[in-house]
């Protein structure tokens, strides 16, 4: 841990109005790592990638950003920084390759026809090159901005639910990208609602409402969560979910096919809350998921984004 | 059926209610309308400047500008003593009229010699000087009809006791499309510029390209110069276009310095784009900068003296018509086309053009931030 960290922020704070969307927000991300960035919606994940990014001026706090001040140097930071927004960011109206040419251009990158080229040849877009990107689909979308925001070969890249509409494989294939960019040193920072991509990250950070609450590689996270599952199958088990809620000692019941997943935090008190339906459902141990940690923590939190709705 | 439809009322009424653009059409067109038709416009302007230049100061003299006066046409806003001083002020355009009274005048006409009587008239706008011009001769000679009495009765019999000469300066035939061909260049340019430049910001905030644009190293200033250039060169295409249809289809005749005309066409540009960009920072979608676009059009078109005579508005409506660039650059183009305007007489309006660009421009760049929210 003596290599200078990729991102080191502290204490970043974000208000919109009356409503505190970042709240003393403290991480650090070493580099070459994927880091996923998990949290309910409305949590200040993509607020938090903003900030990082030099989109959005932090109202308090301070950090690093490959070692440059995340309040004075932002334009240095942003020649370093490669960000995916949530929504299709090119422009529709530009065809693929124009639209790389472009980025290419605003970054004042060298050898910009190689460049396109190659990230062309590399997306297997070379035969399309001419096609308007507005005309493409919702994967292809994802892999030209993607290429887009790597051009220019930065050393952090942002991501901010890239994944969001696209299909199975197409997620299979980003992720086998994202994984080769950071063997060749890119931290990535991935913000994802996803728990499977979350596996896929080197580490997590959750955070809900503007405040981390849950940091680590996923085994750590799971384990800090302390909590306990219990499977149960047999006739109807699926169907017991709001019963067993309810219970003491219960944090959460959920069916999986024919089958119930609980959990809580106490293996003795889950134990005694299934009890009543031992007789025809036989409990076995499980292990909790990220999934349980995750919507445990959701319900702990307040959420504090109705502010702005009401 | 009814259900439906009313479900599809009271959203769209919910949907309206939400959208402070669509509130403010609906209230203020009505409104602007309304002070523009009914108050501002008028088609038969009274009170416009006359500058007299009377050489014989005599009774019959004085009788003819009182005369003048009283038909509530003109103020006597000047009394030009120098020979020529008369046209140096319709050149500057702080006289639209000028009547030249001959030096022995009374004389040539107590001896019945019908003197004559020059009334020089900027005909730049027929439009706004054909009612008072009607109004002249009549006036003079029931003037001269009270004046000359017992047995000088007898001059105003026959033709009448003077011989009126009308001079129209820079637009003899009274030409409209003399006056309004170089005023579309100022509306052309408004409703390109300022709309398009307007959309084309709002369009990169709506369909998000604009995030993506400001996590790249662009500077702000390098988004609005960029997005500018290409439609700076589009307002040069068509003002070449309006001169060369000026000159070709209309015949409208070009007096002064075209190189001069380019300098303030520039300046103007300027301040339309940066007009727009700056409505740009105020508006949150298109539609939006559409209808802020129309909100500085109409009077654009309306009051800016395009359209209408501008000295035929009241007075509180010309100050609020001084506020549009388009006034002082019709100003301008019509003065250097038509009139011959050196740079010397441009200096005003285009001063206040520049304060206006300087304007507009703090405010689109304080504005426009390299952050988004």
């Amino acid at each position: 841990m003596n290599e200078t960290p990729a991102i080191a922020v502290r204490g970043l704070t974000k208000r919109f109005g009356a409503r505190t969307v970042v709240d003393d927000f403290d991480l650090i991300v070493q580099p070459g790592r994927i880091c996923g960035f998990l949290g309910p919606n409305g949590s200040g994940k993509t607020t938090t990638l903003r900030m990082i990014c030099g989109l959005l001026i932090p109202d308090a706090g301070e950090g690093e950003v490959l070692g440059l001040d995340l309040r004075t140097q932002r334009r240095a930071i942003k020649h370093q920084i490669g960000y995916m927004t949530q929504k299709f960011g090119l422009f529709s109206d530009l065809s693929i390759a124009e639209n790389l040419e472009f980025i290419a251009r605003v970054y004042g990158l060298d050898n910009r026809k190689a460049r396109v080229d190659a990230a062309l040849e590399r997306l297997g877009l070379a035969t399309r090159a001419d096609q308007l990107a507005g005309k493409l689909s919702g994967g292809w979308k994802q892999r030209l901005a993607l290429a887009a925001a790597v051009l220019h070969e930065p050393k952090i890249l942002l991501l901010d639910e890239p994944t969001a509409g696209v299909d199975p494989q197409a997620r299979r294939e980003f992720w086998d990208q994202i994984h080769a960019l950071a063997r060749d040193g890119m931290t990535v920072l991935v913000s994802t609602h996803y728990m499977d991509e979350a596996e896929r990250c080197h580490e997590i950070a959750y955070i809900a409402y503007g405040v981390m609450l849950a940091r680590g590689t996923t085994d750590q996270v799971i384990a800090a969560s302390g909590l306990y599952a219990l499977q149960g199958d047999g006739p109807g088990a699926d169907r017991l979910s709001a019963e067993i809620e309810g219970r003491p000692g219960v944090a959460m019941a959920a069916p999986f096919g024919t089958s119930l997943h609980v959990c809580g935090p106490d293996p003795a008190a889950l134990r005694k809350a299934v009890e009543p339906w031992a007789d025809r459902i036989r409990w076995s141990e499980a292990e909790p998921t990220l999934e349980d940690v995750f919507i445990n923590l959701m319900r702990t939190a307040t959420d504090n984004s109705v502010l702005e709705t009401a | 059926m009814w259900e439906r439809i009313g479900a599809m009322i009271f959203k769209e009424v919910r949907q309206m209610a939400r959208d402070p653009g669509t509130i403010a059409m609906m209230f203020m067109f009505p409104i602007i309308q309304l002070v523009i038709f009914g108050v501002a416009i008028n088609n038969d302007p009274r009170h416009l400047p006359l500058a007299v230049e009377a050489n014989d100061n005599s009774a019959y003299s004085r009788a003819i500008v009182g005369a003048l006066r009283a038909t509530s046409y003109f103020d006597v806003t000047e009394v030009a003593s120098r020979y020529g001083e008369g046209d140096q002020l319709i050149a500057e355009g702080k006289a639209q009229f000028v009547l030249t009274v001959p030096t022995d005048f009374s004389r040539a006409l107590v001896r019945g010699e019908r003197p004559q009587l020059l009334l020089t008239v900027d005909a730049t706008d027929p439009a706004s000087t054909g009612p008072a011009v009607a109004a002249v001769g009549e006036a003079v000679n029931q003037a001269l009809a009270r004046e000359l009495t017992g047995p000088l009765a007898a001059r105003l019999a026959g033709p009448g006791p003077v011989t009126f000469v009308l001079h129209r300066s820079y637009n003899p035939e009274g030409i409209t499309s003399h006056n309004t061909v170089p005023g579309l260049l100022a509306i052309i340019l408004s409703m390109t510029m300022v709309a398009l430049t307007a959309m084309s910001v709002t369009r990169e905030t709506e369909q998000g390209t604009m995030e993506n644009l400001l996590a790249t190293p662009l500077r702000p200033i390098e988004v609005m110069v960029g997005k500018i250039v290409p439609y700076f060169a589009m307002g040069f295409v068509q003002v070449l276009v309006v001169l060369a249809a000026a000159a070709l289809i209309f015949k409208v005749p070009f007096v002064g310095s075209m190189a001069l005309l380019m300098a303030v066409t520039l300046l103007f540009t300027l301040v339309c784009l940066a007009l727009g960009f700056t409505m740009s920072t105020l508006v949150s979608s298109q539609v939006q900068a559409m209808q802020a676009s129309m909100f500085y059009l109409m009077p654009s078109i309306l009051l800016s003296g395009f359209a209408f005579p501008f000295r035929g508005m009241p007075r509180p409506i010309q100050w609020m018509a001084e506020l549009l660039p388009p006034t002082h650059y019709i100003r301008l183009v019509r003065g250097i086309m038509l009139k011959g305007w050196d740079w010397r007489l441009a200096v005003p309006e285009s001063t206040v053009m520049l304060a206006m660009l300087l304007a507009f421009g703090t405010i689109a760049v304080r504005r426009y931030r390299d952050t988004v929210a």
